[in-house]
């Protein structure tokens, strides 16, 4: 089928718009003006992009540009490299009333995202190459974001063998995880570690210990005892960061934390990667704004896993990504139909949409209130997962393909669920006033979302 | 005499966010509900007319049957309708039901529900007054009414009273309700159990902790006695019921040695030999029956005043005004 790719030439056939059906007539493109930002680069200076044959030509000042080029005027605008999301659920197949491919790429690119890393807990999961190929082939139909599936590492997510891993990786999965139904057998973690590392490919590992959390609907702490609802503790996450890390450190491989939401977890990683362990981790949009007490009320829509934390948990989240400790923001986009959602607290599912406001919601709680700088923010949203998951994104390099987010950092917005891309609306962000967003987004040289269309 | 306007809301979903002085008040409006139930005629024509459901999605005898004599002795049409293990999810039940009910034009929903919030749930999305009689692990509020109620009773006030609150803790709607309305209302409160039964953070709810039943025994007057369910055992919080009542069961040997005498509450059922011995919960001072009694009067009270009653105005309404 797709066999011989490598995961980079996956990467080049999914961005590649000129294969694409549907794509513009390949016209290169010059982004004039703007203020271009590529952390990767080191280049942050006011500058013109020239996009050619989908990919990144140059970046320069004064740029002519040949003369059937389409001129976007960027000025008062900061252009990036496209935004990379490696934590995405996309609900196809079997959950579709949730969300599909083309919804939820749609949702990407509306919310500034040209790349995104689809997880395989799906029903039935991804876990065999043809699932991994479904997926590939679904994202580049919509057309629209670069869809790279990730697959799981258990055969049907059961902890119990590992996948095919290597058909998978030759069929564009670019890691494996068992996302949302973590791999408590030890000796189970430790090969897939040892196996993964054969084809250098990231085993993204949600950590949980089951026996910790189980019954648990929310965060540990006064706010769940006030509520009479079920805690589930730091230490069921932290317990497992450290057997991931130690795993890693054995094994030598390289290992990807999910979502970190703990003070003590992001510490374990920062001592780990002193030490010299190969590990990534992710910090979400939700985990570096709320917490607990944001449940109040049993708002089902901050209902998430892992749980919303305290202050003192968010404050260490916030400092992990500050200093590259957690190396990548990732939204765990995690939809749900309304009737899920509108139950009994408990009764509800885990998971917020987080797609359409991770920019917005960045831009205004953390860097308008210096918690870190934009550039930071670009770094951690680009090249910093693209690095994670070894993808060929996240950086306007000469030659890179040609991913571009245009931000309006001064756009005045209000986040209104019912005008998502995403089928689903479940966000405890509803109604918030935001500043910055994407205002365009351009895949493979091609404007494949903008705000005024 | 003009007391304030006394304002419950819409809602009685829990003891949490009541203030003092509705609290008394609705303490107050109990106590001449308790006279009705002495009658040879027991029924006063206050509801009349009012159609109340009693939505019980958790099987309960004591506390449905006290609401049931309350709204009946109210004069006030009452439909029962107990959903348990239904096919359906507990929630996509809970939202259509409410939406059948809002369809109905009930004047007031009495709900049981084994997720925590379902009441208020339930009361955010129907315009009838919702009572929660115990939803999860989170209050019910009437239980603790009606502890307070007897406890005054008694002892004739309620601050400066030390309660203990024994047993699960952790699992206990009843124990919620307690910690916030006998705090409101000056109460000193203390729990006692394994720590393996008492919520993280439950210091900060403004509870002492005894890790040990004599030390609760030496400093409370009032020991309120959760019934320990089978099931925390089998899920592993204590290792033995054997072991329970040896280390945290209330016995008269233990209670003998109290420096006063203490009242004892139980909100029942009992397991008798577990949590209390039978001694203590047959012996003088257990007000344990005199709760069940209270219950119906401060069940009367709560729906006489969230439709729309004055506490000043019960003594009235008995006679049929």
């Amino acid at each position: 089928m797709m066999s011989g790719l490598g995961r980079g030439a996956s990467g080049v056939g999914a961005g590649g718009s000129g294969g694409r059906p549907g794509s513009d007539d390949g016209r290169p493109v010059l982004l004039r003006g703007g203020r271009v930002i590529d952390p990767a680069s080191g280049v942050d200076r006011v500058a013109d992009v020239l996009l050619v044959d989908g990919r990144v030509e140059a970046v320069d000042t004064g740029i002519a540009g040949p003369d059937d080029s389409e001129v976007i005027d960027c000025g008062g605008l900061v252009v990036a490299p496209g935004l990379v999301d490696v934590h995405v659920h996309l609900r196809e197949p079997g959950g579709e009333h949730k969300e599909t491919i083309a919804s939820g790429s749609a949702a990407a690119v509306a919310g500034g995202f040209t790349t995104v890393c689809a997880m395989p807990n799906t029903d039935p999961p991804i876990d065999d190459p043809a699932a991994v190929g479904f997926v590939a082939a679904e994202g580049l139909r919509a057309g629209l974001a670069r869809v790279h599936p990730v697959g799981a590492i258990s055969v049907s997510m059961a902890g119990e063998r590992l996948t095919e891993v290597g058909e998978m990786v030759d069929a564009g999965a670019v890691g494996i995880t068992d996302d949302g139904r973590p791999v408590s057998d030890a000796g189970l973690m430790r090969l897939a570690l040892e196996y993964a590392r054969t084809f250098d490919i990231p085993v993204a590992a949600h950590c949980e210990v089951l026996s910790l959390s189980r019954g648990g609907s929310m965060n540990e702490g006064v706010v769940s005892t006030r509520l009479g609802v079920m805690g589930i503790p730091n230490v069921a996450e932290d317990a497992m960061i450290a057997r991931d890390l130690l795993l890693a450190q054995h094994t030598g491989a390289r290992l990807h934390i999910q979502h970190v939401s703990t003070c003590d977890g992001v510490h374990m990683i920062r001592m780990a990667k002193e030490a010299g362990v190969r590990v990534t981790a992710e910090a979400t949009p939700h985990h570096l704004i709320l917490t607990d007490e944001a449940v109040d009320g049993y708002r089902t829509d901050a209902k998430m896993n892992p749980p919303l934390r305290s202050e003192r948990d968010r404050e260490g989240v916030r400092g992990g990504l500050a200093d590259g400790t957690l190396d990548t923001l990732a939204t765990d986009h995690a939809p749900h139909h309304y009737d899920e959602k509108e139950q009994a607290f408990e009764d509800a599912p885990f998971g917020i949409v987080g797609l359409e406001t991770a920019l917005g919601l960045m831009l205004t709680e953390l860097v308008a209130k210096g918690e870190i700088d934009l550039r930071t923010l670009i770094e951690r949203m680009s090249a910093g997962p693209a690095r994670a998951f070894g993808l060929d994104a996240g950086t306007l390099r000469r030659g890179a393909p040609g991913d571009v987010t245009i931000i309006d950092p001064a756009l005045e917005w209000t986040v209104e669920p019912k005008r998502f891309r995403s089928r689903s609306r479940n966000t405890p962000f509803g109604g918030w006033k935001l500043t910055g967003r994407a205002v365009r987004t351009i895949v493979g040289a091609r404007t494949v979302w903008s705000l005024e269309s | 005499m003009t007391a304030p306007r006394f304002g419950l809301g819409k809602d009685l979903i829990g003891l949490e966010t009541l203030s003092g002085d509705q609290i008394r008040g609705i303490l107050d409006t109990a106590e001449p509900f308790k006279e009705i139930s002495e009658r040879a005629i027991k029924k006063v024509p206050v509801l009349r007319g009012k159609t109340i459901v009693n939505l019980f999605f958790e099987a309960s005898t004591r506390t449905r049957v006290s609401f049931e004599f309350a709204e009946k002795r109210l004069s006030a049409d009452t439909v029962n309708i107990a959903s348990t293990g239904s096919s359906v999810s507990k929630g996509e039940t809970l939202v259509d039901t409410a939406r059948n009910l809002e369809a109905m034009r009930i004047d007031m929903v009495v709900i049981r529900h084994g997720s925590s919030g379902a009441a208020r749930f339930l009361a955010e999305r129907i315009p009838s007054n919702v009572v929660n009689a115990g939803d999860g692990r989170h209050e019910h509020p009437t239980q603790g009414l009606l502890d307070m109620l007897t406890i005054r009773d008694r002892l004739g006030k309620l601050d400066g009273v030390r309660v203990c609150i024994v047993g699960d803790v952790l699992h206990s709607r009843v124990a919620r309700s307690n910690i916030w309305g006998l705090t409101r209302m000056g109460a000193e409160v203390a729990v006692c159990g394994p720590r393996t039964l008492l919520p993280n953070g439950i210091e900060e709810l403004g509870v002492r902790v005894f890790p040990r039943i004599e030390e609760a025994i030496e400093w409370a007057d009032v020991l309120n006695v959760l019934r320990l369910q089978l099931e925390r055992m089998q899920a592993g919080y204590v290792p033995s019921l054997r072991e329970y009542n040896r280390v945290f069961g209330v016995s008269s040997e233990r209670l003998e040695r109290a420096p006063r005498d203490i009242l004892i509450l139980h909100p029942g059922p009992m397991n008798r030999g577990v949590e209390i011995d039978s001694d203590v919960a047959d012996g003088p001072h257990s007000v344990i029956l005199n709760q069940v009694t209270n219950g119906v009067a401060v069940r009367m009270a709560v729906l006489f005043l969230l439709a729309g009653g004055e506490p000043e105005r019960a003594e009235a309404a008995k006679g049929g005004e």
